[in-house]
């Protein structure tokens, strides 16, 4: 009987692309602000997840978040790389600094001070440069969205041209030159990122006494990052995370502190309450509209348990249909807007939430059709 | 016309009600009837008599308040719900008066139905369906969509769809109250001819007075009751 309840869905077009509709409406909705909430969460610990090399982020007990700067004394540095189990620890200097810009404007920029004998704490991903030209004289790296965008260089005419090796900029009243364009993920605010040596940051930062936001560690082979962490809070007092505690730290921050996962979540809520109901009104109009078939069907001899499987493969059919439609239109967002400002970004477990929503707005439809179907008297057929 | 002696269908003191209270209503005051295997039995009489709650307690489909109701030997009481159900599949063939296709079904699908409600594969299904639909005259509409055919070509599919499963009983409601006169008297032609085949016992419900010639028997209805049983019209 499975082609015949297909036969029964499909053969009403209209109802058919209505519940259609709700379904793909709810699941693009559902994934596409999902993935908006993904990809602005991952913006607020780009900086950490960009920079897989330390085993530990080492920072002040009262650090709360990445951007949440409690610098440490420059001692601090010495006393971890005293710690039993560090294979190395290196500072890392990290800082909201004004940059003027060619047309004299100023621009907020995240300027990066990594160690500068290893240069540990450079970007992995290089567009043009090399993370050794960092040693040159007042050598900065930009990151390519800024190069091309919030950095770019004013020409004559009006229109604007990429940031290039060679060019310089003003960073706090300090000359750098861009010596490579790095890739590494937008941040939170959209702000540049601006790369130097440590001693170089320090002397473009304001003078304060202590300038050292992190120290990066690593732990000897055989030693467990998080026995490490514990080791260096019970040595030094301050607080050590592995780098995927401290992504996590961060993260629950920004869903505690801030109104992003209220306001996110209204419009999945949003997305599934209106999808439900546009589904499920279809859904059952359809069943109504059917009833003296299902009716027919009774009198023949279907039992409740056949009809009830005949709705559940039609729910299941504009189900997977709607969630594939409305996930594959969040996709094509995704791509279209990939190189804009819009943070968007779409893991496979989305694909479980929005197939698990698509799976709950089509079980109550269903439900409350097989609801009226199983109370259905097949006497109906009788009624001309 | 041929008349068998054993039994189809027995009632005995048959009563149904509707509704509770100030609102209860009496279909059935104790109906008392014998249908014969293999007889066309036609009930008449004015709408509201009871007709069509008659049947349906004879089909399985309401349950009689008080009174017994056999059906080839069977007790219906003494059925469950869903053995009931599956019962009546296997044993009942319906003729509707608004003819109940599935509109996006094709004819041989819609004559298909009964067998596939009995599990058989679907190719063989509306194999069996479209020699069904040779046998009533549509052979050469197998693939035609039910909005693409008469309401008498729609009846001959629902009679097809009755006969497909082999039934022993066919309940038929008001099977010529939708057609006019002409494509009537043919749909009953095909009936006596196609569906009284065998032990073969055919119930038909109507108040058009033009088919009752075809009937071997009529129970005349009237308030709940079976006041008459005749051979002939005339008699009524």
């Amino acid at each position: 009987m499975n082609f015949v309840a297909l036969a029964m869905l499909v053969g009403d077009r209209a109802k058919y692309i209505g519940i259609l509709i709700g379904i793909t409406f709810a699941s693009l909705l559902i994934t596409q602000q999902s993935s908006i909430f993904t990809g602005i969460m991952s913006r607020t610990y780009a900086a950490i997840t960009d920079l897989p090399t330390p085993d530990v982020w080492v920072m002040d007990e009262k650090v709360q978040y990445i951007d949440d700067l409690k610098p440490l004394q420059d001692t601090e540095l010495y006393r971890v790389r005293g710690v039993e189990g560090v294979e190395w620890a290196t500072p890392l200097y990290k800082g909201l600094l004004k940059a003027r810009l060619a047309n004299g404007n100023f621009q907020s920029c995240v300027v990066v001070g990594v160690d500068d004998a290893t240069l540990i704490g450079a970007p992995i991903e290089m567009v043009q440069g090399r993370v050794e030209d960092l040693r040159q004289n007042d050598a900065v790296i930009v990151d390519e969205h800024s190069a091309t965008g919030k950095l770019a260089r004013v020409l004559p005419d009006g229109s604007r041209a990429p940031l290039r090796v060679g060019d310089a900029l003003e960073v706090n009243d300090h000359r750098g030159v861009v010596v490579g364009i790095c890739k590494v993920s937008r941040t939170f605010q959209s702000q540049p990122v601006i790369y130097t040596t440590f001693s170089r940051a320090t002397t473009f930062a304001p003078r304060e006494r202590k300038l050292l936001s992190f120290v990066l560690a690593k732990a000897k082979p055989g030693v467990d990052p998080h026995e490490l962490c514990a080791r260096i809070q019970r040595a030094t007092g301050l607080t050590a995370h592995t780098g995927e505690d401290f992504k996590w730290v961060t993260m629950r921050y920004f869903l505690k502190y801030t109104g992003i996962p209220i306001n996110f979540g209204m419009s999945v809520l949003l997305g599934f309450l209106v999808g439900t109901i546009i589904a499920g009104q279809t859904f059952f109009n359809f069943t109504l509209d059917n009833l003296r078939h299902f009716g027919a069907l009774k009198a023949m001899g279907a039992t409740n348990w056949r009809l009830v499987k005949m709705i559940l493969l039609q729910a299941l059919l504009v189900g997977t249909i709607g969630w594939a439609l409305g996930v594959g239109g969040a996709a094509a967002f995704g791509r279209l807007t990939a190189n804009t400002e819009l943070a968007f970004r779409m893991p496979w477990q989305l694909l479980g939430v929005s197939g698990g929503a698509v799976l709950i707005i089509c079980s109550i439809s269903a439900l409350i059709c097989i609801w009226k179907v199983a109370r259905l008297e097949p006497a109906i057929v009788f009624k001309g | 016309m041929s008349i068998a002696t054993t039994t189809a269908v027995s009632l005995r003191g048959i009563k149904k009600s509707y509704g509770e209270g100030e609102a209860r209503v009496t279909a059935l005051r104790g109906v008392d009837l014998e249908v014969r295997s293999g007889e066309l039995m036609m009930l008449v009489g004015p709408s509201g008599c009871g007709k069509t709650t008659l049947i349906s307690v004879i089909a399985g489909i309401l349950d009689a308040d008080e009174g017994a109701c056999s059906v080839f030997g069977r007790e219906m009481h003494a059925l469950s719900g869903s053995s009931k159900t599956l019962w009546r599949g296997a044993t009942l063939g319906f003729v509707f008066q608004a003819f109940n296709l599935l509109p996006s079904l094709t004819a041989a699908e819609n004559v298909a139905v009964p067998l596939l409600l009995r599990d058989v594969p679907r190719a063989r299904a509306v194999e069996r369906a479209t020699e069904m639909l040779a046998r009533v005259g549509l052979g050469d509409r197998a693939r035609s969509r039910p909005n693409q055919l008469s309401g008498g070509q729609q009846q001959r599919v629902a009679i097809a769809r009755a006969l497909v499963h082999e039934p022993k009983l066919i309940v038929c409601d008001e099977p010529t109250s939708a057609l006019d006169h002409h494509t009537g008297a043919s749909v009953m032609e095909l009936m006596r001819e196609v569906a009284l085949g065998g032990d073969r016992t055919l119930i038909v419900v109507t108040h058009d007075a033009r088919i009752f010639s075809y009937a071997d028997r009529i129970a005349a209805m009237d308030d709940g009751q079976v006041t008459k049983v005749v051979r002939s019209s005339n008699e009524l």
